[in-house]
C-alpha cells in the first residue's frame, strides 16, 4: 500500500501540489492522469525519493520514503524516470543486470543472473542482448529500461511516462507487458499516463489530478466523464464506452 | 578485457625497466638511487591523475572535462603564490620541503573541498552548472594569482615561476614517501568506491532508484579526487604549462586511451587500465625525452600537444555523451 498524507510540493517559489491525501491499494495498475503541469510527474518522483519530501509523509509498503535507508528502499520499489539519459555506452544486458544492483551491491551471483535472464526473455530483448543503447529502437529502449525495473525485483513499480514517443505498437506493446506485471507477479505498478485512452484501456484505477490537487480518483468507468474532460482538461470531448471500458473520441 | 590489462602492465614494466636500465653507465650506486626516485613519482602522478580523472568523469558524466579545467592546478599556483607573497621569498625558501609540501597538500585538499562544497550548494546537484561555475572559479583563482604575482617583486616572481612547472627532476624522498601514502589512500578510495560509480552511469534519477541517490557518492568521489589532484601537483608540480594556459590534457590523454583499449562502463576494468596507460605515457615519455631527444624538450610540452589533438578530436569527432 502507498500512502500519502498532507504532502506539498514546491519547485522555486511555485507551488505543484497542495496537501494531497491519497491511498493507493496493493496490486493492479493506477495511472496518475492529468493536464500538462498538473503535477504527476513531481508527485511520482516524490514517491520514488528521486526529490526530496518538503512537507508530508509517504509510506510504501509500511517504510517511511526519507526515513529509510536507500538501500532498503530499492528493494521495495524501482522507478522508471522520465529522463533515461546514460552517460555510459551499456549493452540490452548490461543495462538489465543494473536492476539487481540493490540485491548484490556490484557482485552478482547466479540468482541475479537468472533474474536478469528472466526479465530479458519476458521483455523479448534476447536477441538485442548484446546491442548497445543507442543502436536499438525507441520502443525496445523503453522496454530494456521497464526490464531493468522488473530485475529489480520489487513489490512497487514506477513509472514515469514510458510511453514517450512510442509508436502505437511499441505503446501496446509496453502496456501489455505492465499489465502482465500486476496480473502475474502481483506487483503495484504506478504509472503516469500522458494519453487518457491508454490509461482507461489499460489501468484498474485512476487518479486524476488539476493544479497539484486530485480532482478524482477510482475506476476508468466512472470517473472519466465528459464533465471531467471539460473539468479537468478544459476540452469538450465525446466519451463512449467499449467492452465496458470508457474511451475519450479524440 | 582482462588479459588486455595484463598486456598494459607488462608494457608499463617493460618501460619502467628501460627506464632504469638504459644507459646505466658512470656510479650506479648513485644513478640507480636518483632514477628509482624519479621512477616512482612519475607513477605515482600518471597513477593519482588518471584515477582522479577517471572519477571526475564519471560524477560529471562527460568525457572531455578534467579536475584541472575546475581550476585545481592554478590553486596549486595559488596556494604558492600566497605564501611566497606573505613570507616574502626569502622566509619561504627557509620552509624546509617537507613543510612546503604538507602546507600544499592540506590548503590544496581543502581550499579544493571548500570550492566544491560551495559549488555543490550552488548548482544545487546540476552537473553542468557545477562544472561551468568551476571554470569561472578557475579564471578568477588564476586571475588573482597574477595580481598578486604583480605585486611581488621579480626576484619573488621567479621563485614562483620556477616552482610552477612540473618538474621530475629534482625530488626529495620525505615528500615521495608522502605524496605515496596519500595517492594510496585516494586509489584505495576509488577502488572502494568501483561498482557505486559504474550506477551513476545510468543518471542521476536511475542511481537513485538504485538505492545510490549521487549527492553522497559526488561528495566521497571529490574528496578522493582533491586528494589524488593535490598529492600528484604538490610532488611535481602542475602538469599543464605553469597552470595558466589551458586545462592540463594529461588526464583526458589517459581517459580517452583507456576507453579505447577497454570499452567499458566497469571502474573495476576502467580505474586499473587508466592507472596504467597513466603510468605508461609518463614513464615512457620521459624515457624519450631524457634517454632518445637528450632533454631537448620538456614532457609537458609533448603532453599538451598531443592532448591538444585529443581534445579535438574528442570535441569534433564524438562528441562522447
Amino acid at each position: 500500500m502507498i500512502r500519502i498524507e498532507g504532502l506539498s510540493h514546491a519547485i522555486g517559489g511555485s507551488p505543484i501540489l497542495h496537501d494531497i491525501d491519497l491511498t493507493l491499494p496493493e496490486g493492479g495498475v493506477t495511472a496518475l492522469i492529468g493536464p500538462n503541469g498538473a503535477g504527476k510527474s513531481t508527485l511520482l518522483s516524490l514517491i520514488a525519493r528521486l526529490q526530496k519530501i518538503q512537507a508530508g509523509r509517504i509510506t510504501v509498503g509500511g517504510q517511511e520514503v526519507g526515513r529509510t535507508s536507500d538501500r532498503d528502499l530499492a528493494r521495495t520499489l524501482a522507478v522508471m524516470a522520465q529522463s533515461t539519459h546514460v552517460s555510459a555506452r551499456l549493452s540490452v544486458a548490461d543495462l538489465v543486470s543494473f536492476g539487481r544492483y540493490p540485491w548484490h551491491r556490484g557482485r552478482p551471483g547466479a540468482i541475479d543472473r537468472d533474474h536478469v535472464e528472466q526479465a530479458l526473455t519476458r521483455f523479448d530483448l534476447l536477441a538485442l542482448r548484446h546491442r548497445f543503447l543507442d543502436e536499438i529502437s525507441g520502443g525496445q529502449r523503453q522496454r530494456a529500461f521497464v526490464a531493468m525495473a522488473y530485475a529489480q525485483d520489487t513489490p512497487y513499480l514506477l513509472l514515469d511516462e514510458p510511453l514517450n514517443n512510442l509508436d502505437i505498437a511499441a505503446a501496446r506493446d509496453l502496456m501489455g507487458l505492465v499489465r502482465d506485471m500486476a496480473d502475474r507477479d502481483g506487483r503495484t505498478v504506478v504509472i503516469v499516463l500522458h494519453d487518457i485512452n491508454y490509461a482507461t484501456g489499460f489501468a484498474d484505477r485512476l487518479v486524476v489530478l488539476k493544479d497539484g490537487r486530485i480532482a478524482a480518483q477510482g475506476q476508468p468507468a466512472q470517473i472519466v466523464t465528459e464533465a471531467l474532460l471539460r473539468d479537468v482538461f478544459g476540452t469538450s470531448a465525446t466519451v463512449e464506452t467499449l467492452q465496458g471500458r470508457p474511451y475519450v473520441v479524440v | 578485457m582482462p588479459r588486455r590489462l595484463i598486456a598494459l602492465a607488462l608494457l608499463l614494466a617493460l618501460s619502467a625497466a628501460a627506464y632504469i636500465l638504459i644507459d646505466l653507465k658512470g656510479p650506479v650506486a648513485f644513478i640507480l638511487p636518483y632514477r628509482l626516485t624519479k621512477l616512482a613519482a612519475l607513477m605515482l602522478v600518471g597513477v593519482a591523475i588518471a584515477v582522479a580523472t577517471v572519477l571526475f568523469q564519471t560524477i560529471t558524466g562527460n568525457r572531455i572535462l578534467t579536475p584541472s579545467l575546475m581550476g585545481f592546478d592554478a590553486l596549486y599556483v595559488f596556494v604558492l603564490t600566497a605564501l611566497v607573497h606573505t613570507l616574502g621569498s626569502v622566509g619561504f625558501s627557509a620552509l624546509s620541503p617537507g613543510v612546503l609540501f604538507a602546507l600544499n597538500l592540506t590548503a590544496m585538499t581543502a581550499l579544493g573541498l571548500v570550492l566544491f562544497g560551495v559549488l555543490m550548494r550552488l548548482a544545487r546537484g546540476d552537473m553542468v552548472r557545477l562544472v561551468l561555475t568551476g571554470i569561472v572559479i578557475g579564471l578568477l583563482i588564476r586571475a588573482i594569482t597574477e595580481f598578486l604575482q604583480r605585486l611581488i617583486d621579480p626576484n619573488e616572481f621567479q621563485t614562483v615561476q620556477s616552482l610552477s612547472f612540473a618538474r621530475f627532476t629534482q625530488i626529495d624522498g620525505v615528500l615521495l614517501a608522502v605524496s605515496a601514502v596519500a595517492v594510496i589512500v585516494g586509489t584505495g578510495l576509488a577502488w572502494h568506491l568501483r561498482h557505486r560509480l559504474d550506477v551513476l552511469s545510468l543518471g542521476q534519477e536511475a542511481a537513485t532508484g538504485l538505492g545510490e541517490p549521487p549527492a553522497s557518492l559526488h561528495r566521497l568521489a571529490l574528496l578522493t579526487i582533491c586528494l589524488l589532484v593535490a598529492a600528484a601537483t604538490s610532488l611535481a608540480g602542475p602538469l599543464s604549462s605553469g597552470g595558466f594556459g589551458p586545462a592540463s590534457f594529461f588526464g583526458l590523454i589517459v581517459t580517452a586511451f583507456a576507453h579505447m583499449v577497454t570499452p567499458t562502463h566497469r571502474h573495476a576494468i576502467l580505474l586499473p587500465c587508466a592507472a596504467l596507460i597513466g603510468g605508461i605515457i609518463l614513464i615512457g615519455g620521459q624515457l624519450v625525452m631524457e634517454r632518445l631527444l637528450d632533454l631537448a624538450t620538456p614532457l609537458t610540452v609533448v603532453i599538451e600537444l598531443i592532448g591538444g589533438a585529443v581534445f579535438l578530436y574528442l570535441l569534433l569527432k564524438r562528441r562522447a555523451a
